[in-house]
């Protein structure tokens, strides 16, 4: 009994297994760098969907239809592709003017050394950042489309009455968004919002599908049986593994929910709908 | 004497000096998924035959190598696009493959392909076969009258067999055999089958510097026999070597 203890205690602290503890680091890095960013997409979007010019509105509308009606599997497997080779096609014109060879060629995609992003000699850290980037850029691009729908539903749902004593007080129409709509509709967009965080959470392992040795790749890794050509054999553990992510992310989800709860009671405070109508009443 | 040795140094340094400034970094792709070839040891570093022989070679190279994987199905795709220089990864050199990419001279000679199942009257002329995916011997068993089920990864192939989702595995029987030594229930089954060229390292068609400076240190390896010797380190005494 000793001994089983002892060998996971080693198994369990052996360098594949920091690595994968790190990953867990990389999951947590995407989600909060992913989103303040979605919801500044998001509101942009929202905001240009209500714009009163009609090229920046067709823009916010078309931005957000777009990328909502593509599966998000397939837009993240495309879309890394896409911006990655616009990154070294833009590079490329830049930098290798007098290229002559054909950029396409096949399936391949290739363009002058000077014009590899990032270049071909920097640290496997470098190129490893570098994908993390496109993934993050990504994820905010779906996300932040679902979250300018959020916000632009919640927008609208600030009651009128609000916005015209604004306007009645002689406030200019960017005034009225600033000071009234924008601090007013952020309870109608939490459900939205808390949904559209809770979707994040759980995509987060298709990082795995780009590439990116997230926790997946090491549950998997790990997991998988190994003879005696390693230090610790086992047979195949993937179940227990992978066991293991689904309690993780079930830990996260709820204390993401707690937390959400917390807030909309916070943000109910003073507003005119059901839930500050009851925090009103219970403290007077 | 002295001023001969001193040439010869500058001779080599400069040979170093041109191909370094193409690759001043050589970034060695591998899989990381098939031991005793190539696998991510348990401090999560690049291990096995493929990490002593490359680590060797990029010694007798002169070149700076940074080891990086890349799992199996793409890896012959970002090889071309750039995303590292060579393919270390127990390819076998095949035409097809050779029209894509070229390779270095071989540094595992021809062996054989084996079948792995859980008895021995598995059925493989008509069975369920399982292999990796975009492998010599997933188009070998395309080619027979058997059924072919590819996996991602070689361990998801053991796996399939072991659950029952196929007869047999057919894989290089170099990674084979020691799943079959340390597992009572599996054991190999049918006729060693020579697919390939050997195994050689795979590298970009316009990288010929790379592929000759590799060329060369292989040769030189084969040479004083240190090749043969870790391939008997690594894949046993009975392992074909040169």
């Amino acid at each position: 009994m000793l001994d089983t203890g002892q060998w996971f205690a080693c198994y369990l602290t052996n360098g594949a297994h920091f690595l994968f503890y790190q990953s867990f680091l990389v999951v947590f890095a995407l989600i909060f760098v992913t989103a303040p960013t979605a919801l500044a997409f998001g509101f942009g979007a929202a905001a240009a969907s209500r714009s009163p010019i009609l090229p920046i509105r067709l823009l916010g509308k078309l931005y957000t239809a777009m990328v909502r009606g593509v599966p998000d599997i397939a837009f993240f497997l495309f879309f890394v592709i896409v911006l990655d080779q616009l990154i070294e096609y833009s590079v490329h014109t830049i930098r290798c003017p007098d290229w002559s060879e054909p950029i396409y060629q096949g399936a391949n995609f290739l363009v002058c050394d000077a014009a590899r992003v990032p270049p071909g000699n920097s640290p496997q850290w470098v190129h490893e950042t570098y994908n993390f980037f496109l993934a993050v850029f990504t994820y905010a691009i779906v996300f932040g489309a679902f979250c300018g729908n959020v916000l632009f539903g919640a927008m609208r749902a600030v009651p009128r009455a609000q916005l015209e004593t604004a306007e009645a007080y002689g406030m200019s129409r960017r005034q009225t968004f600033w000071r009234v709509l924008v601090p007013q509709m952020w309870i109608y967009a939490l459900p939205g919002l808390s949904n559209v965080w809770m979707i994040l959470i759980k995509a987060t392992p298709l990082l795995f599908l780009l590439g990116i040795e997230d926790i997946v790749y090491w549950a998997r890794e790990l997991g998988g049986s190994r003879t005696s050509a390693y230090q610790y054999p086992h047979p195949d553990w993937r179940f227990w593994y992978f066991l293991g992510l689904l309690v993780f992310y079930l830990c996260f989800t709820r204390v993401s929910e707690i937390a959400l709860s917390r807030l909309t009671r916070r943000l109910s405070r003073g507003q005119a709908t059901m839930a500050g109508e009851d925090l009103r009443k219970a403290a007077a | 004497m002295k001023t001969l040795v001193i040439s010869a140094t500058v001779l080599a340094l400069s040979a170093g000096a041109v191909l370094a400034d193409a690759h001043s970094v050589v970034r060695m792709g591998t899989e990381g998924a098939y031991p005793p070839y190539n696998f991510i040891n348990d401090s999560g570093e690049v291990d096995g035959f493929e990490r002593a022989l490359g680590d060797e070679l990029c010694l007798r190279a002169e070149l700076n190598c940074q080891w990086v994987t890349n799992e199996w199905d793409s890896i012959i795709p970002n090889l071309t696009s750039g995303n590292y220089d060579t393919i270390i990864a127990g390819m076998s050199i095949t035409d097809e493959r050779d029209q894509v990419i070229d390779f270095t001279q071989n540094y595992i000679p021809p062996a054989s392909s084996l079948f792995l199942a859980l008895s021995e009257d598995a059925d493989l002329a008509g069975g369920v076969i399982a292999a990796q995916t975009n492998t010599i011997q997933a188009g070998y068993i395309a080619e027979t009258g058997a059924t072919l089920i590819e996996f991602a990864t070689p361990d998801e192939t053991i796996a399939a067999v072991r659950n029952g989702e196929a007869d047999a595995v057919f894989a290089d029987g170099d990674y084979l055999l020691p799943v079959a030594n340390e597992d009572a229930d599996l054991m190999i089954v049918g006729e060693p089958v020579q697919l390939g060229g050997g195994v050689g390292m795979g590298v970009r068609e316009t990288d010929n510097e790379l592929r000759d400076a590799f060329d060369v240190a292989i040769q030189s390896m084969k040479d004083d026999g240190t090749l043969n010797a870790l391939i008997t380190e690594w894949f046993g005494p009975e392992a074909a070597t040169f």
